[in-house]
Parts: C-alpha cells; sequence; structure tokens
C-alpha cells in the first residue's frame, strides 16, 4: 500500500466539486484567506482566470498569482429554478460573468443582491463565500 | 477531385421513452437510409457512430451498432461533439471521401436520452460545463443560454415575446412533421400567461417554451463520391461546404454574449468553400436547442445583422413562404434533441427539401440549403452548406 499523501485541496471549491486534484490548488489557501486569485504567466505576461499552472502561448509554467480586486462589470446574469443533483438546498440561485477587461469570471452572484437590482453593464466585485455545507466559492457583490 | 455527395438520409420518430434497445433504435435511422439510398451493406465502405457519451450504458458503442446493422468488417468509429456530433461526422466523412480512402461512408448518429435515469440524466448535466470551474456553481444549459437571451436582450431590446414567436413558428411545422416529439399547437397565449405551464421560469429570462424536450432518436446519412453518388442515385444532393469551428467552453473565456462565434467561423468558412453569400441561401435549419438559438443564428449566418435577427420573425421571413425559411420541420424546439441523432435529421430535412419530397413542409423550389449544427452552448459549431 502506498501512503503517499494526495494534495486534493481542491475538493472544497464550490456546492459540489468535482474536482480534488489541481495544480493550483493553492488558489483554495488563497479562498481561506478571503482572497480570488488568478495567474500571470511570467514570460508573456498574459492573465488567466480561471487560473492555470500552464501558458499555451510560451509552453512554460512560471506563474505567479494575482488577486482579483478591482470591480468588474456584469457582462450577463440568469437565475435559476432548476439545478443540477447535490444543488438543491441553494436554489434559487444566479449565475454571471463579469469583465475586468484583461479577463473575464464566472461565477454566482451573492444572494444579498436581489435579481431586480442587476442591471447589465453595473459594477461589481468578487468576494470569497463560505457555503452552509462547509465548502467554499465567491460571489459577486455590488462593487 | 470530384464532389461529395448525399444518396441516402433517414431518422428514426423521434420520441419520449423509446421502446427497444440503442442497436434498435439506431436501426430505425440506418433502415430509413438504406431503403432512400436504396444499396446494400456491402456497399457501405466505413461506419462512423455519433453519440454524447454520457448517456450511453455501452462502452464504445460503434463496433456493437456497427455489427448490428450489418456493417462488418468495415472500418467503424466513434465520434463525438456532444449536439453537433453527426454533423461532424458528416464533415468527416467528407474527408474520408475527397482524401480517396472510401467511396462511400454511413454517419450515423443516435441517442436514447431514457437509457438512464432522469436523476442520472440530471447529475449528468451538472457536469456538462467546466467540471472544474463551472459546474461546483451549479450550471444547467438553460442557465448558460438565458445569459445570451438576456444579453441579447440588453444591448438590441429583444422581449420574451420575440422568443415566444420563434416557438409559436415552431409549433407550426412540429403540427404537420410525423417525426417530431411535440405535436401540439403552441399559441402566444401559452406561452405569455403566467398561469400556463410554458410560461413558467427556467432559468430567467428563459421559460418553458422557450426550451426544447429530450428525446430518443437515430439518423444516417448515406455519403459518396462523386462517380459512385452518379452511379448509384438518381437524385444525389451535393456537399458545397462544412465548416466548423469551436471556442472555450468555460464563459470566462468568451468575447461575445450576443451570438455564437463557433457559428460566424464556421459559416465563415462554409461559405468560403462553397463559393456562395447568406442570401443564396434558400431553406436552413438551425439548431433551436432554445429559442434564443435561433434568433442567435439568423445573425450569426449572416440572413440578418446583429440586432435585426427580431425582423425576420416579426414579419414572418422565416415561415415557409417567407425570404428565408428556417426550420420548416419544427426545429428541434418540436422534434426533440436527441444529442447524437440531431444533426442527421437537420440534414435529412435539407436534403428533402432539395430534393422536393417535404410534402407539406415543401419550401418553393430550393436550390442551395443551409445546416447549422452547435454543441454544447456554442463550444463546437458545425454550418454545412448542401445543393443540388
Amino acid at each position: 500500500m502506498s501512503t503517499k499523501e494526495i494534495d486534493d485541496r481542491f475538493k472544497k471549491f464550490g456546492t459540489v466539486s468535482f474536482t480534488s486534484v489541481s495544480k493550483i490548488n493553492d488558489f483554495i489557501d488563497y479562498l481561506e484567506q478571503g482572497k480570488v486569485m488568478g495567474t500571470k504567466c511570467r514570460d508573456c505576461g498574459m492573465k488567466f482566470f480561471p487560473p492555470r499552472a500552464d501558458c499555451f502561448k510560451c509552453l512554460t509554467s512560471n506563474m505567479d498569482w494575482f488577486e482579483v480586486s478591482e470591480a468588474g462589470k456584469l457582462i450577463s446574469f440568469s437565475k435559476l429554478q432548476y439545478g443540477p443533483v447535490g444543488f438543491e438546498n441553494d436554489l434559487p440561485y444566479t449565475i454571471a460573468v463579469l469583465d475586468f477587461g484583461e479577463y473575464k469570471v464566472f461565477g454566482r452572484v451573492s444572494d444579498k443582491v436581489p435579481e431586480d437590482d442587476l442591471q447589465v453593464g453595473m459594477d461589481m466585485k468578487v468576494a470569497v463565500n463560505e457555503l452552509p455545507n462547509g465548502q467554499m466559492n465567491f460571489v459577486f457583490e455590488k462593487a | 477531385m470530384g464532389k461529395v455527395g448525399i444518396i441516402g438520409v433517414g431518422q428514426s420518430a423521434f420520441v419520449r421513452g423509446y421502446p427497444g434497445s440503442i442497436k434498435e433504435l439506431t436501426f430505425e435511422g440506418f433502415r430509413e437510409a438504406m431503403q432512400d439510398a436504396q444499396i446494400s451493406t456491402e456497399d457501405i465502405e466505413s461506419s462512423i457512430i455519433c453519440s454524447s457519451p454520457e448517456y450511453d450504458k455501452q462502452r464504445s458503442p460503434a463496433g456493437v451498432l456497427s455489427e448490428y446493422l450489418g456493417l462488418i468488417p468495415q472500418p467503424t468509429c466513434y465520434l463525438e461533439t456532444l449536439c453537433s456530433s453527426s454533423s461532424m461526422g458528416v464533415r468527416m466523412g467528407y474527408s474520408l471521401i475527397k482524401s480517396g480512402l472510401h467511396d462511400v461512408v454511413a454517419i450515423i448518429g443516435f441517442q436514447k436520452m431514457s437509457e438512464i435515469t432522469s436523476a442520472e440524466s440530471q447529475e449528468r448535466m451538472g457536469r456538462g460545463a467546466d467540471l472544474q470551474w463551472e459546474s461546483p456553481f451549479g450550471t444547467m444549459m438553460p442557465a448558460y443560454y438565458a445569459m445570451y437571451a438576456r444579453a441579447h436582450m440588453d444591448k438590441y431590446g429583444t422581449t420574451s415575446e420575440d422568443l415566444a414567436s420563434i416557438r409559436v413558428k415552431a409549433s407550426t411545422y412540429g403540427q404537420i412533421n410525423d417525426k417530431a416529439v411535440y405535436r401540439k399547437a403552441v399559441t402566444m397565449d401559452k406561452l405569455t400567461d403566467p398561469e400556463s405551464k410554458m410560461a413558467g421560469p427556467v432559468a430567467s429570462p428563459l421559460r418553458v417554451g422557450d426550451c426544447c424536450a429530450n428525446a430518443d432518436g437515430s439518423s444516417c446519412i448515406i455519403m459518396a463520391s462523386e462517380e459512385k453518388a452518379k452511379a448509384l442515385s438518381k437524385k444525389p444532393i451535393w456537399v458545397l461546404g462544412v465548416g466548423a469551428a469551436s471556442t472555450a467552453v468555460n464563459m470566462s473565456g468568451r468575447d461575445l454574449f450576443t451570438g455564437l462565434t463557433v457559428a460566424k467561423d464556421a459559416a465563415t468558412e462554409a461559405y468560403k468553400m462553397a463559393g456562395v453569400s447568406p442570401k443564396d441561401i434558400n431553406v436552413a435549419e438551425v439548431h433551436d436547442c432554445f429559442t434564443i438559438a435561433e434568433l442567435m443564428a439568423y445573425e450569426n449566418l449572416g440572413f440578418a445583422e446583429p440586432g435585426k435577427g427580431v425582423e425576420l420573425i416579426r414579419n414572418k421571413e422565416t415561415y415557409k413562404d417567407g425570404s428565408i425559411p428556417v426550420n420548416i420541420d419544427g426545429g428541434l424546439l418540436s422534434k426533440g434533441h436527441p444529442i447524437g441523432a440531431t444533426g442527421g435529421s437537420q440534414i435529412r430535412t435539407i436534403v428533402k427539401q432539395l430534393r422536393g419530397e417535404a410534402e407539406e413542409m415543401q419550401v418553393k423550389d430550393p436550390e442551395i440549403g443551409l445546416v447549422h449544427n452547435i454543441g454544447g452552448v456554442g463550444l463546437y459549431g458545425n454550418v454545412t452548406i448542401l445543393g443540388r
């Protein structure tokens, strides 16, 4: 029997995580510190969100982390009345995409923001969110 | 290098809960195409089997199905690009024939969506996105297309009634297509009355009536080299262009939210290859998995400028007697959407239109037809142009 420890930190991401092992597992540590982070290629400077371990342009894996800290613009959103298995207790919830210029972020809108307050083009910021089942994700709040 | 022709087309009826195995279901579309082509299984040199694997209990369906259809010992393989699998199959068949490797190839699409329970199906739906970064938020296909609908409404003033009018058109023709799963009339009232089930919210701004239904079904397209097509068929239909494209699966990798880049890119390639432009298209089948998808298709295919697609439906230009008839078989909204079989069914419709065999659904004397088939939420795009 192998006793090699598996780094499965990513299993903590989202209501249901379908991935447990990834080279960007530090993303979870940053979430626990209240930070939502992307990666930036040290060779070409391209920013990636979601974070990637590898740059397809440079074919290198020299990445730095950067924080998604400024406000982004709401591109679009949809409030779901039905969800997949495992998400029943979250319903209804709203998914959305924010544009930060150099990159975009897909995620959920905070339950604290009513759908009627959402307007395409409005400024929103990203915040770390702890879910009732102990899992973590990030949500969009009014900037 | 000669042309590539289509010499046989077939599909099963698209139904809820097909009472048979995937082999028997696939046989139905295959039999219709073989009877249409009037050839024997020995004439088919290779097959490509297309479906979306998350619904298949059978591992590696290509071998099992080609055996059942009598297509052994010829080579076969499995191909998938989600909902556009069988259109991509036709593109691959085209290249097998163009390369000179084979003269006659069968593209066989199938999906028995009822093969798994609805709980299993819902579990799989959650994995139909970027598994690492999107699925943990709880995503569903309608919600993604709903984000496109919202962005289109915001930018161009498109309304829920505009979207509903696309469903009304679909039902006009779904009622006269005996292969369609949904054959009832759908009125604007039924789609907009808050008391009506079809007006119930699914993922805002999309409602029940904006969404197509799951179905079980199969399709088959038999393709041949020019020489063989002329020898075997009285009315071959020629493949003029086979465009295809892909894009980022994660919404954060997309640059356009009011249209699908894969449709634009695949159309550009297909038009160039065929040497035609949007105004040359006499009849089209577009991938209306949701009403907004048909509206975006009008614009992405160049039938209308961006933002002007609504005028086509408001003025009934996409009805049978309009300037560019679209989905005169009821579309996915009426026929249902058995993932792997859908593209073949769309191609079958256009082949029948070009041959003048579409009966009650026949558009007046079309010479050039187009098929727009999208995989995932604009993840894969195929545009196929056919001519007499």
